[in-house]
């Protein structure tokens, strides 16, 4: 195939940029999901849930 | 459930949480068949084997300018209705679009390498996405700079919209100046110039990365509602412990 290289170069640089991208909306999402489950394990809720015990 | 409804983050998290599985399926199955048929795809009769480049690189470059549009229909909710859930999707669009545009930028040097003998040329096509890609990053600069977040978001909705001159500047800028780039051969007034055996792969690599990048879309959205929870809780806690 000609010029395998930059074909080979330009899906894995892809690939790259978007597995980097997903991974870091995962952990995102991940961290804001446990900082806010720690929040209500210490009783803070929001007030349209009311207090926690 | 009106579209209305989903315009409050609690319906939102709940309706997106049944949607965003699925859509990350389709994006999974689209880019898979997309892919496929990409690698099966006929050698173009002047390009070769580097028109593969074409099916990531022409996506990249629709849908750095779809998030740009999708930031700009938000910055009207942020400015015109004020609407948090605007500044919600005009937040989370930002690093999504910045990726694909940068990821449009590199592809389509290493295709402009072996067909053109450089890597760059400054014509009017590659210039203006390099600047959408200036103003995607100045836009996530902009919310990172200030402090408060309802301040943060009206500006970055005025640049936002000041910057929506630079969309049809990147779509025509292929017919109004001389471009080493080519013109456009998909969506032009008299129909597609490329073969069908080359148009279609690129059609479906388009819809599985179309899905995808309302799949992050959706899970960023997800993330800064919780984000956004988490920092009132977090003051309600600091306050409480003070008094």
């Amino acid at each position: 195939m000609a010029h395998a290289l930059f074909i080979a170069a330009a899906y894995g640089i892809a690939a790259l940029g978007l597995i980097v991208l997903t991974l870091y909306l995962i952990a995102d999402n991940r961290a804001q999901r446990r900082a806010l489950a720690e929040l209500e394990a210490r009783g803070v809720r929001r007030r349209s849930e009311g207090r926690g015990a | 459930m009106a579209l209305i409804d989903l315009a409050n983050p609690t319906r939102f998290l709940a309706w997106s949480g049944r949607v965003l599985p699925w859509l990350a399926g389709t994006a999974a199955l689209g880019l898979a068949a997309g892919l496929a048929l990409a690698f099966l795809a006929p050698a173009d009769y002047q390009q070769g084997d580097t028109v593969k480049i074409m099916y990531i690189h022409v996506p990249f470059a629709w849908l750095g300018m779809f998030g740009y549009a999708m930031m700009a229909a938000s910055a009207l909710g942020i400015l015109v209705w004020r609407h948090p859930l605007a500044d919600v999707a005009h937040k989370a669009a930002a690093p999504i679009g910045a990726t694909f545009t940068f990821l449009c930028l590199v592809t389509g040097a290493l295709w402009g390498r072996p067909m053109w003998g450089t890597y760059w040329v400054w014509d009017a096509r590659l210039t203006s996405v390099l600047v959408l890609l200036l103003l995607y990053l100045g836009l996530i600069a902009l919310r990172a700079a200030v402090d408060d977040p309802g301040r943060a978001g009206r500006a970055a909705a005025v640049l936002t919209l000041v910057g929506v001159v630079n969309l049809p500047i990147v779509k025509f800028s292929v017919d109004w100046w001389n471009t080493l780039h080519q013109p456009a051969s998909v969506f032009r007034m008299d129909g597609p110039t490329i073969a069908p055996s080359l148009l279609w792969p690129l059609l479906v690599c388009a819809f599985g990365f179309t899905a995808l990048f309302l799949a992050l879309h959706m899970l960023a959205m997800r993330t800064e509602i919780l984000r956004r929870r988490v920092e009132v809780l977090e003051a309600r806690a600091a306050a409480e412990a003070t008094a």
